[in-house]
């Protein structure tokens, strides 16, 4: 089958989706690929580059003729007509938010997949095009947060006095947040980082950031990956912190998205207000109606104050060939699940929930929504939060009373025994009873990496039995002798070849 | 000063030289001193005892001494020269297996040179001559000694035979095989009995048939991820065995460098069940399958391949590695190959460390001795205990030929059979590249969530050729 890349004709759009290496990888599961003559111009992959990978470099009519169209973003309703009859349509298309395209695409004998309905599950992670795309955004707000920052984000001390460390808040620890905070602190800033969802804490601490829990907050142990509104109580107090940390960071990202429903309004005009000259917010929920008061999609807008409000909703697209190779990538994956035959026939399974799930349009009939997913990711960290946090009580020790009747029993049988033999007998029982002593406390010391050695010096040590042997072997009788060689030979074995293991080993111990 | 004080002053040296080897053994600057002062001991115990000897010897048991020990040493010396060190395992058995011998010859000789002359009512003047009212304890002593000697002899032989791969190394289900050990012992404390009260051929042969058969069946039941205890156990009984002879022939350093040996097994022991969560009496008992099958079709999703090339792309961008090697390295031969990767990334800046844990590997320590071999710096080789707080900072963690070690199961699902056994937390690092011959299940039987995890990737092969494949690709 041939797979056609059209151009991407929405303003601004600078991805593509296919790069000369995602190319080399389609041509591998065994389709023809035609790529729209300047399609990854934006991107800095030209014509050339894909020609070379093996593409066809044709014109828009070819793309959209092809058997399967990728695509970034959703056709405009002017497109639909190019595609032929019984392609298939990969694309982004938030179908949730956009029933009259889905419906319009739906009018067509055609089948269309939505890049950004993939569930969150561990098995369709790779395909995963919020995450990729929420990575760069993360990664890109924190550069355009230095880029109107005035100050340096490290913390330098330098012949010209000493610059202290700028400190960045990141709202919302998901995908994008992680990024940012995790880019924001190689930087050299301070990053502190808040969430709803208490179990992020680690993974922010992990990044480099530092957790700032809503004081006496609710928990919310998610069940579907995703963050959900909160009860009164708790956005009262978030408010508080977050008007708290205003007034002390000089950076603020915000993340915060709930699906399907406009932004939180999580920083008010008066926290901005509070917030230094200079300071820098970006507000990556600006498409969705905005974390921020007063931020605008697509633009910069300073205050009265001088607090600059960062409202791009294009982040992924500033880094257009980075975007466009994670999204190829993520299109590679889905190809790969789609080609199970590697052969370049596309084979749409609707058994698997996956491939259901992304399906909104099926030969010309509608399928959206999807019967909702059994996600299996979910259960399993929410199951295992509460488990890591209390570890499974480690077995009772032995209670004292029993532990001290077994030590008396101990003592008891031991005094009778001694107590009952003869003289001769309790002297031995003393010095073996001090050796057994000594030995535990002398090999207890014993560092970990050297058990080997001990093994086998102790082992040529056993070999002492042999003194046992030779006292026997000038014996009369040539049973006992013969006996007696026997054990001198093999212990024998042991004590040479013990020491000179042993010493061959501690040869090889060396320190760096 | 006659000879036999002078003997005796020399065992108390010795005695104090062992103790001395063992205490230098506890650090890497005192080991190779601590071997030293073993081997010092030794000489002074063997130098005096063939003086004392000598003394009532004949000129042809002199000869038989002399070209016994000659050819003994000769093996040993040779075999500790050509051995391989992921040998070591086997060679230490093996060489439980000679004291445990040795034991048991020790023990008859000691009932051929009494009680038997003694039943015999020779009253023959001799050096073994043992007063009437000791006769009972010495006879005691004889079966005892005899007992322990041949279950260190042949449990050692069955653990290297597993370790060498001669035999399967599957634990061994007899129906009631706890009833049979318990059994054994029963019967030896009835034959124990019998033969203090009227000492006799049959009776010691019996002692010896069972115990022998008891050695057997007791490692031939526990399986091969569980070897590090067995070998410690058998170096702890070689050990009894050794301070059983010293009763029998009332000799102090005997019974002081048994003891010795005998603490230091155990305590090896103790440290292995700890590191696995597990009693010695379930050990001992048999491997983890008899704890009933583990039913396991839970859905723990996909595992995501690496390239090694791809691999070598992580190492190149990690600024800090940290490699869990277990028994997989040691099968597939890949230490140098490991070794040579770490001097790669260490000299590119790279901080390169290892993780041990206690129980990898087939010996307590193999997987240091195995990487000190391949000239791995000790300083950067730690244990559990030493990483496992830093491996949520570390970029890259390379698994390999580990698995039971590094199951988040242990810690996370209390339904696990390993639940509660002290692991290494990889998968709080950034990224984990599992190096596996398959999907299968370790020794444990159990299914490992870590190869599912989203930072976890396999990379599949023999772990030598994998991590030269990666060599190259840096």
């Amino acid at each position: 089958m041939r797979i056609g890349v059209p151009r991407e004709t929405r303003a601004r759009e600078t991805r593509v989706a296919a790069t000369p290496t995602t190319v080399g990888k389609l041509l591998a599961l065994g389709y023809d690929v035609v790529i729209e003559s300047g399609a990854g111009a934006a991107a800095s992959f030209p014509d050339e580059a894909y020609a070379e990978a093996g593409a066809t470099v044709g014109t828009a009519d070819d793309a959209w003729q092809a058997d399967v169209v990728l695509r970034v973003n959703a056709p405009s309703t002017g497109e639909i007509p190019r595609l032929r009859d019984g392609a298939t349509l990969i694309s982004l298309l938030s179908p949730a938010l956009n029933p009259d395209l889905v419906d319009a695409l739906a009018a067509r004998p055609i089948t269309v997949l939505a890049m950004d309905a993939v569930p969150r599950i561990s098995r369709a992670q790779s395909l995963d095009v919020l995450s990729s795309m929420a990575n760069i955004a993360g990664y890109r707000a924190v550069i355009e947060a230095a880029h109107t920052f005035g100050r340096f984000f490290t913390g330098q001390v330098t012949a010209a006095g000493k610059v202290p460390p700028a400190k960045v808040l990141v709202v919302g620890a998901g995908v994008a947040g992680l990024a940012a905070i995790g880019a924001a602190s190689s930087l050299g800033a301070i990053v502190r980082a808040t969430d709803v969802r208490p179990e992020v804490a680690e993974q922010v601490r992990s990044l480099g950031g530092e957790y700032v829990a809503v004081p006496a907050a609710e928990a919310q142990v998610s069940t579907d990956g995703y963050a959900r509104e909160m009860s009164e109580d708790f956005n009262r107090r978030a408010a508080e912190m977050y008007a708290e940390q205003a007034r002390d960071v000089d950076i603020i990202i915000t993340t915060a998205l709930i699906p399907g429903r406009p932004a939180p309004r999580l920083i008010t005009e008066e926290m901005v207000a509070s917030m230094r000259s200079g300071s820098v917010i970006v507000d990556m929920a600006a498409a969705q109606g905005g974390n921020v008061a007063g931020s605008v999609p697509d633009e910069i807008v300073v205050t009265a104050n001088g607090v600059s409000i960062i409202g791009y909703t294009d982040l992924p697209g500033r880094l257009p060939a980075q975007a466009s190779q994670l999204y190829g990538q993520n299109l590679v994956s889905l190809m790969t699940l789609l080609t199970p035959g590697k052969d370049g026939e596309l084979m749409l399974d609707f058994e698997d929930v996956v491939q259901r799930a992304i399906t909104v349009v099926r030969a010309g009939e509608k399928t959206w929504p999807p019967p909702p997913v059994q996600v299996s990711a979910a259960p399993a960290p929410a199951a295992a939060a509460p488990v890591t946090a209390e570890p499974p009580p480690p077995p009772e020790p032995p209670s004292p009373s029993r532990r001290l009747a077994l030590v008396g029993l101990g003592a008891a049988v031991l005094f009778l025994i001694t107590a009952f033999s003869p003289n001769e007998l309790i002297q031995h029982f003393t010095v073996f009873a001090l050796a057994v002593v000594v030995g535990f406390y002398v090999i207890g010391h014993v560092h970990h990496a050297l058990h080997t050695p001990l093994m086998s010096v102790t082992n040529a040590i056993s070999g002492i039995i042999v003194v046992g042997a030779l006292l026997q072997i000038g014996h009369d009788d040539a049973v006992v002798t013969a006996l007696a060689f026997v054990a001198v030979l093999v212990a024998s074995i042991n004590v040479f070849g013990g020491f000179a293991v042993t010493r061959r080993m501690l040869g090889m111990f060396t320190r760096s | 000063m006659t000879a036999t004080t002078a003997a005796s002053a020399a065992y108390i040296v010795a005695a104090l030289l062992f103790i001395l080897s063992l205490a230098g053994l506890s650090k890497h600057e005192t080991a190779k001193a601590g071997n030293a002062y073993g081997m010092a001991g030794m000489a002074i115990a063997l130098v005096a005892t063939i003086g004392l000897a000598a003394r009532n010897a004949s000129t042809v048991g002199i000869v038989l001494l002399a070209v016994a020990m000659v050819v003994g040493a000769a093996i040993g010396l040779s075999r500790a020269a050509r051995v391989e060190m992921t040998g070591m395992p086997e060679l230490i058995a093996i060489l439980h297996s000679f004291v445990g011998l040795a034991a048991v010859l020790v023990g008859w000789n000691g009932y051929l040179s009494v009680e038997a002359q003694a039943s015999e009512g020779s009253g023959a003047p001799g050096q073994t001559e043992v007063a009437g009212n000791l006769l009972g304890i010495h006879s005691a002593e004889v079966v005892i000694g005899v007992f322990i000697g041949a279950v260190t002899f042949t449990g050692s032989i069955v653990a290297f035979l597993k370790l060498s791969g001669r035999i399967k190394s599957n634990p061994l289900m007899l129906p009631a095989h706890n009833l049979l050990n318990l059994g054994a012992l029963v019967v030896f404390a009835v034959l124990t009995v019998v033969f203090v009260i009227e000492p006799n051929l049959l009776a010691l042969s019996a002692v010896t048939l069972v115990a022998l058969a008891l050695g057997w069946h007791l490692v031939a039941s526990i399986g091969g991820g569980d070897m590090p205890v067995v070998v410690s156990m058998l170096n702890s009984y070689s050990g009894w065995a050794a301070a059983a002879s010293g009763f029998l022939l009332g000799n102090d350093l005997l019974i002081v460098t048994g003891a010795l040996v005998g603490s230091s097994g155990a305590y090896l022991s103790y440290i292995m069940c700890k590191a696995m969560n597990r009693s010695f009496i379930s050990v001992i008992a048999g491997g983890f399958g008899n704890e009933g099958s583990i039913s396991d079709d839970r859905d723990y999703g996909e595992h995501t391949e690496i390239s090694a090339e791809d691999t070598a792309d992580l190492l190149r961008a990690a600024r800090t590695v940290v490699i869990t090697p277990g028994y997989g390295m040691a099968v597939a031969q890949a230490q140098s190959a490991v070794a040579e990767l770490t001097r790669h990334l260490r000299e590119k800046g790279v901080d390169v460390r290892f993780g041990i844990h206690p129980v990898a590997g087939r010996l307590p320590g193999h997987m240091n001795v195995l990487l000190a071999e391949a000239k791995v710096p000790y300083d950067i080789v730690l244990e559990m205990d030493e990483i496992n707080d830093d491996l949520a900072d570390t970029d890259v963690v390379l698994v390999i030929g580990a698995n039971d070690t590094v199951n988040p199961a242990a810690t996370e699902d209390p339904s696990s059979p390993i639940a509660g056994m002290p692991v290494l937390r990889v998968w709080e690092a950034a990224n984990v590249v599992v190096f596996k011959r398959s999907m299968s299940t370790g020794y444990a039987g159990v299914q490992n969530p870590l190869f599912f995890r989203e930072n976890s990737r396999m990379l599949f092969g023999d772990a030598r050729e994998r991590v030269e494949d990666i060599l190259r690709a840096l």
